[in-house]
């Protein structure tokens, strides 16, 4: 890794921690009902086949009870009825940024996205509350044939490939928040990456929540036709606001005969964010779909990326870091479904619980019993830093029949005052002590990132760390 | 006033008091060597002279040229020059030797100042090759997986790297084979000069073949009870403890 980079992303609380004032055009206001769906309708100019799915997704959103028989009792704190559901100044994101209006083009100046568009990026998105203001690819990407846009042109300009996939993945009513993100979405990116293209620089998305009280439910959709690969990166921020705010994704990825999909996310929300995200892939025969996911900031996650291996000899991946900082709670894992022989899952999932910080694991592994030479491999490990933190781990792992492979390991350790102690007698204060040994444990896993990210995310423990230590 | 003083330190763990009134100078430009059986407080004194909090000092004091050292957390002791090779080093996974080593470099530097990259490896490689470390433990998570000897080693290239006013070298020579020793001593011998005390902890009388000492101490219950030149320690090779015991 080389630290000598100045970091190109700003993705720490304090550099995201700002807000200007926005006039919005389109304000769906408070609440939600069968109305807010119309308008949103009305507004994005939805086919009738989307207005359907929204209210159906709706519907479901009513029924679904909240699942705090398993999940955290916080989740009852969630006033629906406060929040607003959609909310921008125009509908169609722009393809340079000196056609953004300069109050949002600031916002993503400050955070740096269009210098990092420059350096090192193959194409961005800047979402902005609810819609994309800017996006755009690099000419030579956009020649092979890559489609890049927001989730609303993706389906009124491509039908025939978002139709096909859009909701399969994940159905609307897989549960209560992808329900509501199936009645409200808007924003978020589609994808398409032709037969045997193979993107070479990554593919970013932004999202920013800007506005107070705000539902932000973005859509994503990437398709990697059969032999192509891809990597998409997503950033996220807010302002720290007195209220809570909802951000409630869902992500659906498809990875046809062979393709490969590398889904990067760090999101760095601040801690009056419910992050309540749905993400899952369908890898198809000999395909890959890893998710890398890191974890900071939020009031309450709840996020699981799963992988659904439907053809033979495909490989589903998460690699997580969780960093649950004092009143936070983590609550993510992994679901690995095997569905066609010879198919391979690797978790690893490392999770930091600050002061009175919470991190929860939840994997489940299913292989069933008709299959045949299947493997996983699951690791997870908790770090916990004071004497308050805590962690929990729920692995269900069920396999039947015979010829699999499955492996699972779990520890959980806490700072060692002897480490400290030995890199503060090297001269190093105790909160840099703390942030090496916290850098160590998930060094493995970091080194996996690309460099602009892992350079961030060692920043943002070292942050972190201060913070924790008086 | 160029010395690490110990003035009458009374210090215990919990309630049990380990060092019992303990005097010792050490001046700069001198090495000292402390012996003394199992048990009798050495790596106690080491460690509460580094302000390892488990330790509560109940009397008495310790000062780095004659500034009191004892209220201060153990990384501004160590930033003022003193330097503690650990009898038992600590594993620190995921973590690099070259960046461990770096970042205790960096700590050093003034507020805004940048350790430059390639200087830095400079003199890292030269200390490694000094002391017959390989290239690839650079790459090596700090103590993780090393032999004993390696670890050893492997606090002296730190203590080589950071270059500190005052060093006490806690049974350095253990667990070190004859060739090892011989690198790790010449390693040690290279720091000495007129700049920096030393204090070290051993064993064995063999250790000071190679690093000849200007003087040597002999501790028992937390106290320094007898003091002499290298002499000494030949002496109590030949002859054990307990008649330096028996004497007081
Ligand atoms: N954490 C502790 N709790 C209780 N007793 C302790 C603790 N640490 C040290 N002691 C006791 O203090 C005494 C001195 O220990 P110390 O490690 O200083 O001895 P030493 O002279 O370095 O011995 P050695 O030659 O074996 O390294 C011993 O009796 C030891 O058991
Ligand atoms: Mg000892």
């Amino acid at each position: 890794m080389n630290t000598e980079t100045k970091p190109d992303i700003n993705i720490d609380r304090s550099v995201g921690d700002f807000r200007y004032d926005v006039d919005y055009a389109f304000d769906a206001g408070v609440g939600l009902t069968e109305k807010t769906i119309d308008y949103i309708c009305d507004v994005k100019g939805d086919p009738d086949w989307v207005r359907k799915f929204r209210k159906e997704g709706y519907k479901k959103f009513l029924e679904k009870p909240m699942p705090t028989h398993w999940a955290s009792k916080d989740l009852e704190n969630i006033v629906f009825e406060n929040i607003r559901y959609y909310l921008s100044q125009g509908q169609v994101p722009k393809r340079s940024w000196d056609d953004v209006p300069e109050d949002v083009k600031r916002t993503f100046e400050r955070l740096g996205i269009p210098e990092q568009e420059r350096k090192f990026l193959a194409g961005v998105e800047a979402q902005f509350d609810s819609e994309a203001a800017y996006s755009n690819i690099k000419e030579a990407v956009g020649k092979q044939g890559v489609i890049f846009v927001g989730s609303t042109e993706g389906l009124q300009k491509h039908p025939e490939i978002f139709k096909k996939w859009f909701g399969k993945v994940i159905p609307s009513g897989d549960n209560k928040f992808s329900a509501l993100n199936s009645a409200v979405f808007s924003g978020g990116s589609f994808i398409y990456i032709p037969p045997g293209v193979k993107v070479s620089h990554p593919l970013q998305a932004y999202f920013r929540i800007n506005a107070q009280n705000f539902g932000q439910f973005e859509r994503t959709l990437i398709i990697a036709d059969e032999g192509s690969e891809v990597t998409y990166m997503e950033g996220c921020t807010a302002p720290k606001f007195e209220t809570a705010t909802l951000h409630s994704a869902v992500v659906e990825l498809v990875a046809l005969k062979g393709a490969k999909i590398q889904y990067i996310t760090v999101q760095n929300w601040s801690s009056n964010v419910f992050n309540l995200v749905t993400k899952r892939g369908l890898a198809h025969e000999d395909a890959e779909i890893k998710w890398i996911d890191c974890n900071i900031g939020s009031r309450l996650t709840m996020k699981y990326p799963g992988v659904v291996m439907k053809g033979r000899r495909a490989r589903g991946e998460v690699i997580s870091i969780a960093l649950a900082g004092d009143g936070q709670h983590q609550d993510t894992g992994a679901k690995m479904v095997h569905a066609a022989d010879e198919t391979t899952s690797n978790i690893i999932s490392k999770s930091i619980s600050l002061g009175t910080g919470r991190s929860t694991y939840r994997g489940m592994v299913h292989i069933p019993k008709h299959l045949k030479k299947c493997k996983n491999n699951t690791e997870c490990d908790a770090l916990l830093i004071n004497a308050n933190s805590r962690t929990d781990t729920y692995p269900a792992i069920t396999v039947r029949g015979q010829g699999h492979s499955v492996q699972h390991e779990a520890s959980v350790s806490q700072i060692n005052a002897e480490q400290i102690f030995y890199m503060q007698q090297r001269g190093l204060s105790e909160a840099a002590a703390m942030s090496l040994a916290v850098n160590g444990f998930v060094n493995d896993l970091v080194q996996q990132f690309p460099m602009e990210y892992s350079v961030e995310l060692k920043r943002l423990i070292d942050l972190e760390m201060e913070g924790s230590v008086g | 006033m160029n010395t690490l003083s110990i003035r009458n330190l009374h210090a215990s763990i919990g309630d049990k008091p380990i060092l019992r009134g303990l005097n010792l100078d050490i001046p700069q430009g001198e090495v000292h060597a402390i012996m003394g059986k199992n048990g009798s407080g050495k790596s106690t004194l080491a460690k509460v002279m580094a302000g390892h909090p488990d330790y509560t000092v109940t009397s008495g004091d310790v000062l780095l040229n004659g500034q009191s050292i004892l209220g201060m957390e153990p990384d501004v002791r160590a930033r003022l020059g003193l330097f503690l090779a650990f009898q038992y080093p600590m594993e620190i996974p995921g973590v690099t030797i070259a960046n461990f080593i770096r970042a205790a470099v960096q700590a050093r530097l003034p507020e805004g100042e940048e350790l430059e990259a390639t200087e830095y490896y400079a003199k890292l490689y030269a200390k490694m090759d000094e002391l017959s470390i390989p290239r690839a433990f650079t790459s090596r998570s700090v103590n993780e997986g090393f032999s004993g000897g390696e670890k050893k080693r492997c606090e002296v290239l730190q203590m080589a790297m950071l270059q500190p006013r005052y060093a006490v070298l806690d049974e350095t020579d253990s667990g070190l084979d004859i060739d090892a020793l011989k690198v790790v001593s010449s390693g040690v011998n290279a720091l000495r000069g007129p700049e920096v005390g030393m204090l070290v902890i051993t064993h064995y009388q063999r250790l000071l073949d190679y690093i000849v000492p200007d003087k040597v101490h002999v501790m028992a219950e937390g106290e320094i009870v007898l003091s002499g030149d290298k002499d000494l320690a030949l002496k109590l090779e030949a002859e054990g403890y307990d008649w330096v015991t028996a004497k007081n």
